[in-house]
């Protein structure tokens, strides 16, 4: 059986983003997610560099891989051009397919982000749209996004868009036959069978946490993606 | 020819951008937040320019966001960007012209991949065929929307109705630039000036009359994160870095922030509403905030565009002063209105930020 460590030598992004690191710290120093959370690029890059089957095996199970905004600062100011950010997107690729993602209050979010991201690409061509993005979820917007949102097809209208409609254009329907390929684009590469493969160590979880698990905003769906135990920060 | 000096260091800080004939890739942010950003830049290319943009109805998302969020695999997104790139080809274009930065970033960044690893262009030609029968070149270019808008600055200034000037003062507006991380922090020598001195705003900035302010914090990034903001438990990340830009760029009293990617304009916007309505803060004069601009609607107020037709009364932060400041002449009562003067009624106020 493949190491884990082989397994993540596969993935291009690991092979770019890490060469050989002398552990000097910059990536850190200019991470944004190092300010805000319990975290420290430094280390992660230490700890796959290590080739320690058992130590990989606890990143893949914890909450340190997901704090990363993947702004790619590190990858600017590394001296030795390594891109932890890279390396992090191979190691949450891995925690992924292997199931460890569901052991983590961070990785479980996964159900959320396929939820909304996901299933908004596959429904309107995009990965948001002014129809599912409701200030009950996003109460950041604020009372301008309401008024825009109630008059969306008359505020377009006077924006130049096309909301709704065929042809070209801003917010345009995305006929059948495009979401089509993006369908197929999914189910050949692997896509639709990571969705699946989400949705179901999800509902295993949601089994285990005795909340119900069905579609859309159930109940598992609203606890990955308001709880947070508020352990995960430095103050 | 030997390039010396000066001239050999900064030539790897420039970069080649087509002339004409454009594929045009639609945003997922821009089109919902800044739609008449989108407009605004096919007006000015077309209308100001006379050049050839195709705006292909056929166009998706790159997947960026979703892949950014870890939810699909990178074979996905290779080929959902051949798909894009199949696209051009069969539309007879070679210059490809992404409005997101996310995008830009991941074109650059795949087709970089197909390069390094040319095993991985063969699959994604064998994905793309098995899925959709099609076929695709890589572009000759690949540019974002505001290299073409800096590459023409200097033609939007010779059209310009109004300039980034206090007309009451005669001093140059106080700007704050910011760079979406992925146009050159991944690939610094496919961004004018670099990961170091992007020059692709300020140059606007400085061809249109204003002043670019450096502040500490000039840098760091708007707090996306992608998972960091799409999840409500994550969004303390996202709030946080916009608040420390915030409180780094406010001693300077910039007048305005532009941007160049989608997402930035967004979170300046709505965190400086959030961070009024949680704290009372507010950053601008007289319970104003700092307007958060894209480069397009700062082009199209240069040019003397209607500000309700670039879209500005769709910003949180009100653009009011500005536009002030500017000597803009605008209908103040038309700012919520449709087509036709049809009344659509008003926003309720926030509880701290001047409502206009």
């Amino acid at each position: 059986m493949k190491t884990l460590y082989k397994k993540l030598l596969e993935d291009v992004r690991l092979k770019e983003g890490l060469n050989a690191c002398f552990n000097c710290g910059t990536c850190t120093a200019i991470c944004p997610a190092a300010e805000f959370y319990n975290y420290d690029p430094r280390q992660v890059i230490d700890t796959v560099q290590s080739k320690d089957d058992s130590k990989i095996l606890e990143l893949l199970k914890g909450e340190t891989i997901w704090y990363c905004g993947e702004c790619m600062s590190c990858k600017t100011r590394c001296p030795r051009s390594n891109a932890p950010g890279l390396v992090i997107i191979a190691l949450r690729a891995l925690s992924i397919k292997t199931g460890n993602f569901i052991e983590s209050e961070k990785g479980r979010q996964l159900l959320a982000l396929k939820r909304t991201i996901g299933d908004t690409i596959l429904k309107y061509g995009y990965c948001v749209h002014i129809d599912e993005m409701t200030t009950e979820m996003h109460p950041e917007q604020g009372p301008i996004w309401d008024w825009y949102r109630n008059n969306r097809k008359a505020v377009l209208d006077r924006l130049g868009g096309n909301y709704g409609q065929e042809g070209a254009g801003i917010l345009r329907k995305i006929s059948n036959q495009n979401l089509d390929e993006l369908q197929k684009i999914f189910d050949v590469t692997g896509a639709t069978e990571q969705f699946n493969y989400i949705e179901e160590c999800s509902r295993k979880k949601a089994l285990e946490l005795k909340l119900e698990f069905s579609s859309g905003q159930d109940e598992y769906f609203n606890h990955v993606y308001e709880v947070n135990n508020m352990n995960h920060h430095k103050i | 020819m030997i390039i010396e000096g000066k001239e050999r260091i900064w030539k790897d800080y420039q970069k080649d951008i087509a002339e004409d004939n454009y594929y045009y890739a639609r945003s997922c942010i821009r089109q919902n937040f800044f739609p008449g950003s989108e407009a605004t830049f096919l007006r000015i290319l077309i209308s100001e320019l006379g050049k050839d943009v195709y705006d292909d109805p056929n166009h998706t998302t790159c997947t960026g966001i979703a892949y950014h969020s870890d939810i699909v695999p990178l074979e996905t997104t290779m080929t959902v960007v051949a798909r894009h790139f199949a696209l051009m080809t069969s539309a007879g274009y070679k210059n490809f012209v992404p409005s997101c930065i996310t995008s830009f970033g991941l074109y650059t960044e795949i087709i970089e991949t197909w390069y390094e690893f040319p095993e991985t262009l063969e699959k994604t030609r064998e994905n793309l065929y098995k899925a959709t029968r099609r076929e695709f070149e890589i572009p000759d270019n690949l540019a974002h929307t505001s290299d073409i808008i800096f590459k023409y600055r200097n033609e939007i200034e010779k059209k310009a109705k109004y300039k980034l000037v206090n007309k009451k003062t005669g001093e140059p507006l106080k700007i704050v630039e910011h760079i979406g991380c992925h146009y050159s922090k991944m690939f610094p020598h496919k961004g004018i000036g670099g990961a170091e001195y992007p020059y692709v705003l300020a140059g606007m900035v400085d061809s249109w009359g204003g002043s670019v302010i450096d502040y500490p914090e000039r840098r760091h990034c708007c707090g996306f994160g992608f998972r960091q903001y799409a999840v409500k438990a994550n969004r303390g990340y996202s709030i946080s870095c916009s608040k420390k830009k915030f409180d780094s760029m406010a001693p300077y009293k910039p007048d305005m922030i532009i941007t160049n990617c989608p997402g930035c304009p967004y979170f300046f916007d709505r965190w400086q509403y959030a961070l009024s309505e949680m704290e009372g803060i507010t950053y601008g004069e007289n319970g104003n905030g700092i307007p958060a601009f894209t480069y397009e609607e700062v082009a199209g107020l240069v040019l003397g565009y209607d500000p309700w037709d670039l879209g500005l009364q769709l910003h949180q932060v009100a653009c009011e002063p500005v536009l002030d400041k500017m000597g803009i002449d605008y209908i103040p009562e038309n700012k919520y209105k449709g087509l036709n003067n049809i009344d659509l009624g008003k926003p309720e106020k926030a509880t701290h930020l001047k409502f206009y």
